[in-house]
């Protein structure tokens, strides 16, 4: 999957699990404050993955994620793992 | 020093309505709540009627990480609570600053569970339930739920005490408030509706088979029921001190005066004279009243052969045989945990406009229940006190007495 497509891909089903308007989904955006995440929603936010790509991070993956740009490389990463 | 306790809020989300002008209406006029569902068919119930009521959006009201661990007894347990907080004027902002309770009767969360499983068993992986089921899926949701949304900083427990948890929900309310030790207690009591929640119930043989129009399957104390009708929804009942009620002018239902309590030792699912008539008396005594004082008692009466001929049968020797009874279970089925409470906001319903609502489908008396007096049909009447019977599988029993307030 090319950056574009996760990029599209994904600000979908963020803004929709996590009832966010999806223009505030920009890539050098802070995630955990834009998605308004506690702790249990990192276990959401792993279930929404898993849903829509098929792939299924873990925990300690998001430790260093910041920007929405982190979260697609990551994303990137494991699709073309 | 004791206190006073009054009922300052009710709502009802139940197949007799899903607001409280709606079950009114239903109360007034003897209109069944009960179906005939098709899913339990298929899904090998030997009965298949069923109260009903729809799914709520809760979209409107509440936030995405509110509502997540929410499944039917909370959803429904919303509602009702909703329509009280806003009948006694209360909101979020006022319960955050002062110590206000919570004590929902519920005692399963079987449809919940189910899914939860059914998602484990198909990923094979647990965090892939997602972080809302747990919530769900314990008995306490509707307590966990509640006092997280509106901010609850009293007491905070759940009773599980099978078809009387609502009523023994009400009764431990008042008794922390009558002692001092709340203020203000949210009660109530909350019954899931779906086929995985009643199943093991249906397997009993315990449900109505009768092949009739569904409204008509329902027919407590009358010679030919065959057997209950399972229901749901939540109801809520907000209870508080007199000082607190009067201090910020709260609407006043009703004042509690009894609470009686049994348990049988016996049986695990057959009724007992004894233990019945163990609570009625006691709740009498409590409130330190006659049987000539009670003026409407709202049966317990499921519509099961024996169940209801041994409540008649306590009835008559506690009550005597004039006073008036109804259960609204004939028309709404068995609301099980949440019973003891909505039958409470049906009755306050009746004390506040003045009227019996029927017993709707009793054509003939059977030997116990032709000793007692049941009202057919809608009557007009006031009521200044009443009295509410619950008793549930294990024995355990409960009665309320509740009265106009006055100074």
């Amino acid at each position: 999957m090319k950056r574009e497509d996760i990029i599209l891909t994904t600000k979908q089903f963020l803004s929709e699990e996590f009832e966010v308007d999806s223009a505030l989904i920009l890539p050098d955006n802070n995630l955990q404050q834009t998605l308004d995440l506690d702790s249990l929603d990192y276990v959401d936010l792993v279930v929404v993955i898993e849903e829509n790509l098929g792939i299924k991070p873990t925990a300690d993956d998001f430790k260093t994620i910041e920007t929405f740009n982190d979260f697609y490389d990551l994303v990137e990463q494991r699709l073309n793992a | 020093m004791e206190h006073r306790v009054v009922i300052t809020g009710i709502g009802a989300y139940s197949c007799l309505g899903e607001n409280l002008d709606t079950v009114l209406e239903s109360l007034r006029l003897g209109r069944s709540g009960v179906i005939y569902d098709e899913q339990r068919k298929d899904f090998g119930y030997r009965s298949c009627f069923t109260g009903m009521v729809a799914e709520p959006d809760l979209n409107p009201f509440l936030s995405r990480r509110q509502r997540i661990g929410m499944h039917q007894p909370a959803r429904f347990a919303f509602m009702s609570t909703k329509e009280a907080m806003e009948g006694s004027g209360l909101d979020a902002d006022f319960l955050d600053k002062t110590e206000t309770g919570i004590i929902f009767g519920n005692d399963s969360t079987a449809g919940a569970v189910v899914e939860t499983v059914d998602k484990v068993r198909t990923k094979k992986n647990t965090t892939l339930i997602g972080s809302g089921d747990i919530f769900q899926n314990m008995n306490s949701t509707v307590n966990m739920n509640l006092s997280t949304i509106y901010k609850l900083k009293g007491m905070n427990f759940t009773i599980s005490a099978a078809c009387s948890s609502g009523s023994h929900s009400i009764g431990m309310g008042y008794l922390l408030i009558k002692q001092g030790l709340q203020e203000r207690v949210v009660c109530g009591g909350a019954q899931e509706i779906n086929v995985f929640a009643m199943a093991s119930f249906d397997g009993l043989g315990a449900f109505s088979v009768r092949d009739a129009d569904p409204s008509m399957a329902s027919r407590p104390f009358d010679r030919d029921r065959d057997g209950l009708v399972p229901s749901g929804g939540a109801a809520t009942v907000i209870i508080e001190s007199l000082e607190s009620a009067l201090k910020r002018n709260a609407p006043i239902y009703g004042e509690i005066v009894g609470f009686g309590f049994s348990s049988n030792g016996d049986h695990i699912s057959n009724p007992n004279f004894d233990g019945q008539f163990r609570s009625l008396n006691m709740a009498l005594k409590q409130a330190n009243l006659t049987p000539d004082d009670i003026d409407y008692v709202n049966a317990h009466a499921t519509s099961t052969p024996i169940g209801d001929s041994t409540e008649a049968q306590a009835i008559f020797n506690a009550l005597g045989s004039k006073v008036p009874v109804s259960s609204t279970k004939s028309m709404t089925g068995h609301e099980c945990w949440m019973a003891g409470a909505s039958e409470i906001v049906y009755s306050l319903l009746m004390m506040n406009n003045d009227f019996i609502a029927p017993n709707i489908n009793f054509e003939n008396p059977d030997e116990d229940s032709k000793k007692i007096n049941i009202i057919p049909s809608y009557k007009e009447q006031n009521i200044d006190c009443f009295l509410s019977n619950s008793f549930g599988f294990g024995g355990t029993n409960s009665s309320l007495i509740i009265k106009k307030y006055k100074k």
